[in-house]
């Protein structure tokens, strides 16, 4: 029981962290200047969460580890995000699709999660559902704005979606962790969220006139640490200054 | 590549009720919407507002930095200033 909820949270704490690191790579790169501010303002917000969570399962765990050793000293496979987070920002268009997508999930697990009956992840549900109202208000706009914009927006967008789509089943597919912490009443039932995830996709991806994709997403694995390729290189930049100079500080 | 510049956009800021908005700067954004959105994040991520304001900076009326009449003639009347009335000691500070 104790092991699977450390894993139940590593998967919350890691897609926080790993979709984090991915936007924070936009720092000084983004399209505009408002764009850089608002997206490290979200990357900073999913890694504020994910502290809270990898201190909660450092503390579960009890060996003496810190939420430092669970962001920079885990390997690839340890790492339980869904594939949809570590997938590289290529282009705005990608970086938008791929938050809205998450957003969508985010925010409806985590209405769920409030009513977890683990007390410290139904607070920290709570707390974070704050920020999460406004990544998904964020991405929705501007799936809206560039769905429907000039042609190229549309046509990046459009390209984004569709090769995003494979990923967005993953979010709300039960896995056994998530099956055991359901029957626990501290996890979220995915199946019921997943009608919900769909609809609202659909309905924001039709506002900004996009085509949806209608084969199923079946892209799966990285809650189970199964992950693509990008995760390593990602991991390799997040992780270099404490493998290099162990316990170093500032 | 063709890359137009979004519109620059004024941002007001109310820092709590019950005091005006103040202007806080300006912003590039796509549209008004947008400019709220960037507005929060640039300048109320530190608690600073609990109102926003964008107004186009295009639709701004200035007066005219040149115009030597605007200002000129307030300039002699310091009467103007309340600092020529006798305060009784028991008033305090106003």
């Amino acid at each position: 029981m104790k092991q699977s909820l450390i894993n139940y949270i590593f998967q919350l704490a890691d897609n926080k962290l790993i979709l984090g690191q991915r936007l924070s790579e936009w720092c000084g790169h983004a399209p505009e200047l408002e764009i850089d501010i608002a997206l490290t303002n979200i990357a900073l917000d999913l890694i504020g969460q994910s502290r809270n969570l990898y201190s909660y399962a450092a503390e579960l765990e009890g060996k003496g580890r810190t939420e430092d050793d669970m962001a920079y000293l885990r390997d690839c496979e340890a790492y339980r995000n869904v594939l949809l987070a570590e997938q590289p920002n290529e282009d705005f268009a990608y970086t938008i699709a791929r938050q809205f997508f998450f957003d969508v999930y985010n925010h409806l697990f985590h209405k769920e999660l409030v009513n977890s009956k683990d007390e410290q992840l139904a607070a920290i549900a709570e707390k974070s559902l704050k920020e999460i109202n406004y990544h998904i208000r964020f991405s929705s706009e501007w799936v809206i704005r560039l769905g429907d914009g000039t042609e190229v927006s549309h046509a990046k967008m459009q390209t984004a979606v569709d090769d995003l789509w494979d990923y967005i089943g993953e979010m709300t597919t039960m896995n056994e962790t998530d099956r055991l912490m359901l029957a626990e009443g501290v996890g979220v039932d995915l199946n019921k969220i997943r009608t919900a995830y769909f609809h609202k996709v659909k309905e924001i991806l039709a506002e900004a006139t996009l085509n949806i994709p209608e084969e199923e997403p079946f892209q799966k694995g990285g809650k189970d640490g199964l992950h693509s390729e990008h995760l390593g290189h990602l991991l390799t930049e997040l992780q270099w200054m404490q493998r290099a100079y162990p316990g170093a500080q500032w | 590549m063709d890359k137009k510049e979004w519109p620059l956009w004024e941002i007001f800021i109310r820092s709590k009720s019950g005091l005006s908005h103040k202007h806080a700067g300006s912003l590039h954004a796509a549209d008004a919407e947008m400019a709220i959105e960037h507005a929060r994040d640039v300048y109320t991520r530190r608690n600073e507002g609990v109102s926003i304001w964008v107004v186009k900076s295009s639709e701004v009326i200035a007066s005219d930095p040149e115009d030597e009449y605007m200002f000129e003639s307030a300039k002699t009347k310091i009467y103007r200033h309340p600092t020529f009335y006798d305060i009784p000691e028991e008033v305090g500070h106003m």
